[in-house]
């Protein structure tokens, strides 16, 4: 029995690496689907309103660790051989969306409305008043909750674990299950996650002061 | 694409994958009941001069809202036993899942209470209420209506992460896949059941917090109105 060492943390740390890989590959490409579905959920074409809403509380209603099983398994029955990084990735940009496409339905509602109908009267078509007027404005009450769901990406991301992905949690298991040392183990996994969450979370606060958007 | 979906086999289970939804509705119940209370208690302590209880509660909360649940449901079942205090799989959860939403209740709580106008503490203590009736009355019954749809949604987000406490083989709903997946070997299938289940069960979830907020809001219910 080897006990808990420099080699381990180091180990640790290049699993924390997987974990921010994933969690980047997760919010861009949830982010770009979160913005199509925040765009669908306040489109003037009900079906498009539904089919985003019906997406949202589906993937809203099961948890992550389901969305995880069933597309790794899905995905393999449909013939594609996969690598745990792509079937997780896969997983997450479907979770993300869901939930950045609903917090961005939000702050574009946030907008008032004023806006919409002034930039009509400009003759703005559709697509100019949201480029132009609604976005941008959008974006500046959207910073803080975006930023602060990150930090959920980042922590979700221990999930990939159960589909063989090897990141920071499974990295901490494997270590585990040669020290048995779990509190020394797992505290030190929790201990990265905290720095890698922390300053998000920070980060997320001080855009939310900043931009004070809450008062206006 | 030459696979024969196969739901039978996973239905043929359907005795196991209810208990295992039971177990995910007791737990799930049990730990939204003891987070609440330590949620409010905490929102309560955070609001504390005493430089030592606001900065325990406040490194609570940043701890366990900046590390995944997994990790903590991992720290309590192995960390525990390692130091000989042995958990059943279902208390360890129970645990684990209590801490958890405590925190995110302490956060929600204490938003809700900062809300409630100074204005109104005032009038009350000019009616003469106690400190207990003030604080009960008009500062933590009107906090928790308000912040009520927040808690329910934080709430189901905690049912749907109890699936993460099959990981240390709390015999709940996702376990039971597991291991319906194991003797199948139907684990599309079988997934895609308790996604389906779980989509239900949050279904389920919200028309009880809806219950619960008919029954204990009276003037809402009276009046029809938000606060």
């Amino acid at each position: 029995m080897n006990s808990f060492s420099f080699l381990h943390v180091e180990y640790l740390l290049q699993a924390a690496v997987w974990t921010v890989v994933l969690s980047l590959v997760a919010f861009v490409f949830g982010g770009v689907a979160g913005f199509v579905i925040a765009l669908w959920r306040v489109s003037p074409n009900r079906l498009l309103r539904n089919i985003a809403s019906g997406y949202i509380q589906v993937v809203q209603g099961i948890p992550l660790l389901v969305i995880l099983f069933v597309s790794y398994f899905g995905l393999a029955i449909a013939g594609f051989k996969l690598t745990p990084l792509v079937a997780a990735g896969i997983s997450f940009a479907i979770y993300c969306a869901a939930f950045l496409g609903e917090i961005w339905r939000g702050c574009i509602q946030a907008v008032p409305r004023t806006q919409w109908e002034a930039s009509e009267c400009l003759g703005f078509n559709r697509f100019e008043q949201l480029t132009k007027v609604i976005l941008p404005q959008a974006i500046k009450i959207a910073t803080p909750p975006t930023v602060g769901f990150m930090v959920q990406i980042v922590k979700n991301t221990s999930l990939a674990s159960v589909i063989g992905f090897v990141d920071l949690s499974r990295a901490g298991q494997i270590i585990n299950n040669s020290t048995f040392q779990p509190f020394t183990v797992f505290g030190c996994v929790a201990l990265i996650y905290f720095c890698l969450c922390f300053p998000l979370s920070a980060l997320s606060k001080h855009f939310e002061r900043k931009l004070n958007v809450s008062h206006r | 694409m030459n696979y024969t979906f196969d739901f039978m086999s996973v239905f043929a289970n359907w005795d196991r994958l209810l208990m295992g939804a039971w177990l995910t509705i007791q737990l799930s119940a049990l730990s939204i009941v003891l987070g609440f209370v330590l949620g409010t208690l905490c929102a309560i302590a955070y609001k504390s001069r005493h430089w030592l209880v606001h900065g325990l509660v406040k490194a609570y909360v940043e701890i366990i809202r900046n590390t995944p649940l997994l990790v903590q449901v991992f720290l309590v079942f192995f960390g525990l036993a390692s130091i000989g205090w042995k958990l059943t799989a279902e208390t360890a959860a129970v645990i684990a899942l209590t801490v958890n939403v405590g925190a995110y209740t302490t956060e929600i709580m204490r938003a809700g209470i900062n809300s409630i106008h100074p204005g109104q503490i005032e009038a009350a203590e000019c009616l003469g209420m106690s400190r207990f009736h003030v604080y009960w009355h008009v500062v933590l019954l009107p906090a928790v209506e308000r912040v009520y749809p927040s808690l329910t949604s934080q709430f189901i987000l905690l049912m749907l992460a109890s699936s993460i406490t099959s990981q240390i083989s709390a015999e709940e709903l996702t376990a039971t896949a597991n291991l319906v997946q194991s003797e199948t070997f139907r684990s599309f299938e079988v997934y895609a059941v308790i996604a389906v289940a779980y989509l239900a069960l949050s279904f389920l979830f919200r028309g009880a917090f809806w219950l619960v907020s008919q029954i204990a809001f009276v003037r809402k219910r009276k009046l029809g109105t938000n606060l």
